[in-house]
């Protein structure tokens, strides 16, 4: 048998609710009204706790106003309700009524008010039961029956089921210890994100696993696309628009998730906030998301003296594909962003005619394998759990995650305090993405390739060396076998300290390997990262491309072998 | 929250190590609150009860010596531990299993800690990396579930804090509420406590301070007059400020109290242990001799081995340390140390910018 095509035999998780009806998110979409009008009253507090003097509120709304007006002017998107114009016209026809008025304290605040649950409103998810399992039925045809047609290489295989979905994504590490985890806690899932189709796949991943429907921030500009937008009303989004940056908007985005992990809605958060664009993982986390799980988990600790509250836990999970159909974009945004005039962003008809119903076609038939490592749960404060919740540190002592939020023997709030703890959090959560990373052989022979070609060119900079011909680049197998094998000792000597990890392919004879990887390394790009002639030469016909695959083996500290 | 206003919690604070620093600070602390001090040796915490006194100190009235680790950590939320570097880890861990979460150390100690692979040594690796050097609050978070964990720095000469003489300290920590329960407890009427939120700055300024204090007891011992000592004062500095950053301290930390403030305080005290070091030296001593018999640690003597392998590695340049380790260890004459450095070509006065 092939390497790499190993069946995986996976035992079938049962629900760990009976019905859906116990689902977090159910209960919070059948309390929609309620839910939203806690939120509204809740950032109300916050906004006028932030802005107590005398005319704080005013500029507040003032300079909310006119960054809303610049956004509609400047940045008008398809998903923007009709309404939003005169709204805000509205808003500002208020204000100025205000000027030279006094006693203005009540209006104001009124205003506010009517901002926030607008905001409230369109950050709230639209879930529907009917609609989460239909959608989860499009995505496991899809998945099954198209992938499966393009394995056996014949359409007629689309009906058959020899390669179903679980041989396609392998799902490794802790899954049963989340299913524990989800029945007496709020999980947090935190993944590293790659691919638009993440939260489509994990989707997937937590219906496998018989968890119920976790709740996400969606980018709204995902929900210009109406089929894509159906899939995340389904699974249970929340829209999160990027846009919009004023502190009110921000306020009521965090206390939706903070309130929401409070009732116990299992969550998902892709901690990078945006897709890797230059295809390493995640190394600086968004800190406001996860803030939100902190200031829940206190709450929690502060409603309930009684220890009857919920624990949060945190999850991390690594996504691994030897392929990213994003990534010749992907990569090019990046290197736009950090080259700035030494890097052109050629206008390049692949990203312009960016199509997504073509994306998610060529994905559910071109996928290749993918796998998803779930890794250890933790506490709020990066602690390992056991399989009951328990926090327990490096001793295998039992600790109170209540008494980091102690001081003199008082539970207390203390932002400066959580927002230490949140980065802290972040930073153990990226040495856990490092850490239940698997490494593929696809990423490894990109990663030697392109430091082989770079340290032949070390006298260029980054960018000039990019723009190399690729036909100037060729590597002798000979030499390329003799680098790889020492850079693969390396990588399993570093999984034997536990501070990566590797797939199972990757245990295969080192010609096997290195087969295999030029075989799978971007396999679908029309111009391809690497490959290999009769002459058993590699080369590469995108360095750009190579260089997003190799960039995936960054944080190992693997360069100085070169 | 008053900044003058008593220990408002009713818990006794905690102070761990009874050297003379130690007893300093339990007695700073002891004006404000009840003070627990933990000593290893069971025939000086019998002296302490007796007497009062210890180290030619006398203690506060508040002040308890105690041998029970666990009753110290139990009975305080707050804990001062100021014990030389090289037990440092031993007494976290013999302190671990007693602490929770919710307590929160400042430590007062100006050293480094060591942890290499087994069987490894300083002679033998062959590189030493950040991750074998640690500062006390990484031994403190590495060692126990304490994760609120600050540092105290500055000029604060022990026999001067306990004359009662004016003095102030810097509390570092990343949260703020480190800071201000440090103010809280130390603050009087002749000590001043300012914070400051770059708790590894701190701390390495604080170290590293010690090798340059050395320096200077040698040009004293030498008598070679006041220029000289100007000279190195300001090189020292610089020298400190290097080896800082590339040990992930920010330069700010440097130019404060911590920083230059201790310096020039230890640098013209013959009261400091690591001055006293390179005095002895100058006047012929070695440093067997000289340690043989010290009562208590210098902590400049270990930071310099260390700090000369990290210089190698990185490919620093460091002549103050790289010459006192040729002194100290490899029977380097001090005044052809000293000439050695006067014929050192340097050029440039201090360049921010640059990396040295």
């Amino acid at each position: 048998m092939p390497i790499g095509s190993q069946k995986n035999k996976r035992k079938k998780y049962k629900p760990i609710l009976s019905g859906t009806k116990e689902w977090p998110v159910v209960r919070l979409s059948n309390n929609r009204k309620r839910f939203i009008d806690e939120v509204v009253e809740h950032t109300f507090e916050k906004i006028i706790e932030a802005n107590k003097s005398d005319n704080d509120l005013r500029d507040e709304l003032q300079t909310t106003l006119h960054r809303e007006q610049l956004r509609i002017r400047k940045n008008p998107w398809k998903v923007d309700p009709a309404d939003d114009e005169p709204f805000w016209k509205n808003i500002k026809n208020e204000l100025v009524d205000l000027v030279d008025t006094a006693q203005t304290q009540k209006k104001e605040e009124d205003l506010l008010k009517i901002i926030i649950r607008r905001y409230a409103e369109e950050i709230a998810g639209n879930f529907k039961k009917s609609r989460y399992r239909l959608a989860r039925e499009i995505i496991k045809f899809g998945f099954a029956r198209l992938l499966n047609a393009t394995r056996v290489k014949r359409f007629g295989a689309i009906f058959r089921s020899q390669y179903t979905l679980n041989d396609k994504i392998q799902i490794v590490g802790k899954a049963k210890q989340i299913r524990k985890l989800a029945k007496i806690g709020t999980v947090v899932m935190v993944p590293t994100h790659f691919s638009n189709l993440d939260s489509i796949l994990i989707g997937w991943v937590i219906h496998v696993l018989g968890l119920p429907a976790f709740i996400y921030g969606a980018g709204l500009n995902l929900f210009n696309i109406k089929i894509l937008a159906y899939f995340m009303d389904s699974l249970g989004a929340y829209k999160v628009d990027r846009r919009k940056k004023n502190p009110i908007y921000l306020q009521t985005l965090k206390t939706y998730s903070n309130l929401a992990l409070q009732e116990g809605a299992h969550s998902l958060f892709f901690p990078g906030g945006t897709r890797s664009r230059s295809g390493q993982i995640e190394s600086n986390l968004k800190l406001g998301l996860l803030g939100t799980a902190m200031e829940a988990q206190r709450s929690i600790f502060m409603k309930h003296p009684d220890r009857d509250g919920k624990k949060i836990f945190i999850v991390p999970v690594t996504l691994n594909y030897n392929f990213v159909l994003e990534a010749p974009i992907l990569i090019k945004e990046h290197l736009s962003s950090t080259g700035q005039e030494k890097f052109y962003l050629e206008s390049d008809a692949y990203s312009s005619s960016y199509n997504m119903i073509k994306f998610m076609v060529k994905f559910f038939t071109k996928g290749s394998d993918i796998s998803l490592s779930i890794g250890k749960g933790m506490d709020l404060m990066g602690n390992f759990v056991d399989n009951k919740g328990n926090s327990i540190d490096k001793n295998g002592r039992f600790i109170d995650t209540r008494d980091y939020f102690t001081t003199n023997g008082i539970l207390s709030a203390d932002k400066q305090r959580e927002s230490e703890y949140t980065r802290r959090l972040s930073e153990i959560i990226v040495k856990e993405f490092h850490r239940i990373n698997r490494v593929f052989a696809s990423h490894l022979v990109a990663f030697v390739a392109f430091r082989i070609w770079r340290k032949r060119y070390e006298r260029l900079d980054l960018y000039d060396f990019l723009r190399l011909h690729e036909e100037d680049l060729i590597i002798e197998y000979d030499e390329f076998v003799e680098v790889f094998t020492r850079v693969k000792a390396r990588v399993l000597k570093l999984k034997k300290k536990k501070k990566l990890n590797i797939a199972a392919h990757m245990d295969a004879p080192t010609d096997d390997v290195i087969k295999f990887g030029i075989n799978n390394v971007g396999m679908y790009h029309s111009r391809r990262p690497l490959l290999m002639n009769r002459k058993k030469q590699i080369y590469t016909k995108d360095l750009l491309t190579l260089y997003y695959y190799h960039n995936r083996m960054h944080g190992y500290d693997l360069e100085k072998h070169f | 929250m008053d900044m003058t206003s008593k220990n408002t919690s009713n818990k006794p604070v905690g102070v761990i190590g009874a050297g003379s620093f130690g007893m300093a600070i339990a007695n700073i602390l002891a004006e404000n609150s009840e003070v627990l001090l933990y000593a290893r040796d069971p025939e000086i915490i019998k002296k302490i009860a007796a007497t009062k006194e210890h180290r030619g100190q006398k203690l506060n009235k508040n002040i308890t010596a105690t041998g029970d680790l666990s009753y110290v950590a139990n009975a305080c939320n707050i804990l001062f531990p100021i014990v030389p570097s090289s037990a440092f880890r031993t007494m976290m861990q013999q302190l671990s299993p007693y602490l929770h979460p919710y307590h929160i150390l400042i430590h007062g100690t100006k050293g480094l800690d060591l942890s290499l692979p087994k069987g490894d040594s300083l002679d033998s690796i062959e590189t030493l990396t950040r991750e074998h050097v640690k500062t006390m609050s990484e031994v403190i978070m590495d060692e126990s579930v304490v994760v609120r964990v600050g540092c105290l720095a500055g000029p604060n000469l022990a026999k001067e804090l306990s004359a009662g003489q004016p003095a102030a300290t810097v509390v570092a920590s990343h949260f703020k509420e480190v800071i201000s329960e440090g103010e809280r407890l130390l603050r009087s009427d002749r000590f001043l406590v300012y914070g400051n939120p770059d708790l590894i700055g701190i701390e390495l300024a604080g170290v590293l301070k010690n090798i340059i204090a050395i320096a200077s007891g040698v040009l004293s011992g030498l008598e070679l007059g006041e220029n000289a000592k100007g000279l190195l004062i300001s090189r020292g500095m610089i020298e400190m400020i290097y080896l800082g950053k590339a040990m992930g301290g920010d330069i700010e930390a440097f130019l404060g109290l911590a920083g230059v403030g201790d310096l020039v305080a230890t640098c013209n005290s013959t009261l400091s242990r690591n001055f006293t070091v390179g005095n002895r030296l100058a006047k012929g001593e070695t440093l067997d001799q000289i340690l043989a018999t010290m009562e208590e640690v210098a902590e400049g003597v270990n930071t310099i081995k260390i700090a000369k392998k990290i210089t190698e590695n990185q490919h620093l340049r460091a002549p103050i340390t790289e010459a006192l380790y040729e002194v100290l260890f490899e029977g380097l004459p001090v005044e052809k140390a000293v000439n050695l450095l006067m014929r050192y070509p340097f050029n440039v006065d201090f360049d921010f910018k640059k990396p040295a």
